[in-house]
């Protein structure tokens, strides 16, 4: 199964500068796993105490996993990760 | 140092003022690599709040699929402080995630004179940087 991962600028140090990475996994989690096993660091800045960052959005294809489980959320093969940092503030 | 035309500062500057109370938000796309502000996306602010701001989560999708298909960046990133100077709060610098980015801040605080500034933020540190203003 593969998934594509949509790599926002920011994290982008951890896959020498590609934009997209292919992936493995049945949810969420798994995918981030699979993409952390080859480029280490980034599942930390994704993942704080086994839950999605407050401030990490992440979508597959065109839903945010907010709503849909969170990193359980279901993935299938050819779908779009797409993770992409909130932009807010005070 | 950011260099950007006039229109584009009215533009934020008017947002800014029309949302008043409420923090306003938005971007200045351009094309990637080019640190030229170019094209005004004024966005809602989901938090509708005087103390905070947040793009809604899909409308933050849509922008970065839209700027990716154009090959553009978001050159400028602007919110604006409603009761407070100009100036990235701990929470603005934490949150930043646009290390290329220009972020703008412009405060409402006094209903005649509006303040205009513009910051880099790196891994929450904020540095100031010059504004030219372009005919």
């Amino acid at each position: 199964m593969a998934v594509t991962v949509s790599i926002p600028t920011i994290l982008r140090t951890h896959t020498g500068g590609e934009k997209s990475v292919e992936a493995k996994g049945a949810t969420v989690l798994e995918v981030i796993d699979d993409v952390e096993s080859r480029h280490a660091g980034i599942k930390g800045r994704l993942v704080k105490e086994e839950k999605l960052h407050r401030f990490i959005n992440v979508y597959v294809n065109d839903e945010d996993v907010r709503f849909a489980g969170g990193l359980e959320a279901e993935v299938k093969d050819g779908d779009t990760l797409t993770i992409l940092p909130a932009v807010a503030g005070g | 140092m950011l260099r950007i035309r006039r229109e584009l500062v009215d533009e934020i500057v008017a947002h800014a003022r029309r949302d008043h109370p409420d923090e306003a938000c938005g971007v200045i796309a351009g094309p990637e690599g080019s640190d030229s502000a170019e094209r005004f996306i004024p966005m809602l602010n989901a938090a509708r709040s005087p103390t905070f701001y947040e793009f809604d989560s899909g409308d933050l999708l849509k922008l970065y699929r839209e700027m990716a298909a154009n090959d553009e960046v978001p050159v400028v990133i602007y919110h604006s402080h409603t009761a407070t100077e100009a100036y990235p709060s701990r929470t603005d610098a934490n949150i930043a995630a646009e290390p290329d980015a220009h972020y703008v801040l412009v405060s409402t605080r006094d209903p005649e004179v509006h303040e205009f500034r513009s910051y880099r933020i790196v891994d929450a540190e904020i540095t100031e940087e010059p504004v030219e203003i372009v005919d």
